[in-house]
């Protein structure tokens, strides 16, 4: 298994700094999950800033905050499972 | 008589700050007090339609915020600049809300006697 990191972010554009610490922390191969108030930055609105990253994004958060067509890919708890076990390790930013 | 004017930052459901800010608004109401409340920065996100908040076990926020014109509270402001920093516009809200620039947030704030923060 090729080492690599999932990156996992819970907080929404009131911490701009949160999300600029994680993509400057974020190399080839990683991927990032937006959950709770992260899956915000899955709107259209952000497009340009999670260009290139690998994105996904958790249909429950998605759907509780009344948000439709994000960017990435969407993932139930089961996928957010499988996340964790493909990557080498987990980060939470928060 | 006092009036109070309610500033929430917060978005719906990372925590209980947008149900808090919402239950002083109609508490004060119910009290019979002029009440106002200004949205900034994420808790522009509280206007979002269509929330389906059962899917992470939580009540619906914006069922509740949709009383607030049932009981006066028809002042509704939101920050112009947040509005548009996420990509948002008046027509895609869920309630009528006016927006201000950040000098008639300031020319707004001056005329109420109590200002909250929640």
């Amino acid at each position: 298994m090729s080492d690599t990191t999932l990156h996992i972010l819970n907080r929404g554009p009131n911490q701009t700094e949160l999300l600029q610490h994680c993509l400057d922390a974020m190399t080839s191969g990683d991927a990032l999950l937006l959950i709770e108030d992260g899956v915000y930055w899955s709107t259209a609105h952000f497009t340009e800033k999670l260009s290139g990253v690998d994105l996904y994004v958790l249909t429950a958060d998605l759907e509780a905050r009344g948000l439709k067509e994000p960017r990435g890919q969407s993932v139930d708890d089961d996928g957010f499972v499988d996340l964790t076990v493909v990557h080498s390790r987990s980060v939470s930013w928060c | 008589m006092k009036r109070f004017l309610i500033i929430s930052r917060q978005s719906p459901y990372g925590s209980a700050a947008a149900r808090e800010a919402t239950e002083l608004a109609l508490a004060c109401a119910l009290f019979d007090q002029p009440v106002a409340l200004l949205l900034l920065d994420d808790a522009c996100y509280q206007l979002l339609p269509e929330h389906q908040p059962e899917t992470i076990a939580q009540k619906n926020l914006s069922a509740m915020q949709q009383s607030l014109p049932l009981y006066d509270v028809d002042k509704i402001f939101v920050c112009q600049r947040s509005l548009a920093q996420r990509g948002l516009t008046l027509d895609s809200l869920s309630l009528a809300v006016t927006s201000l620039d950040t000098r008639q947030i300031s020319a707004l704030i001056r005329t109420y006697e109590m200002v909250i923060n929640v």
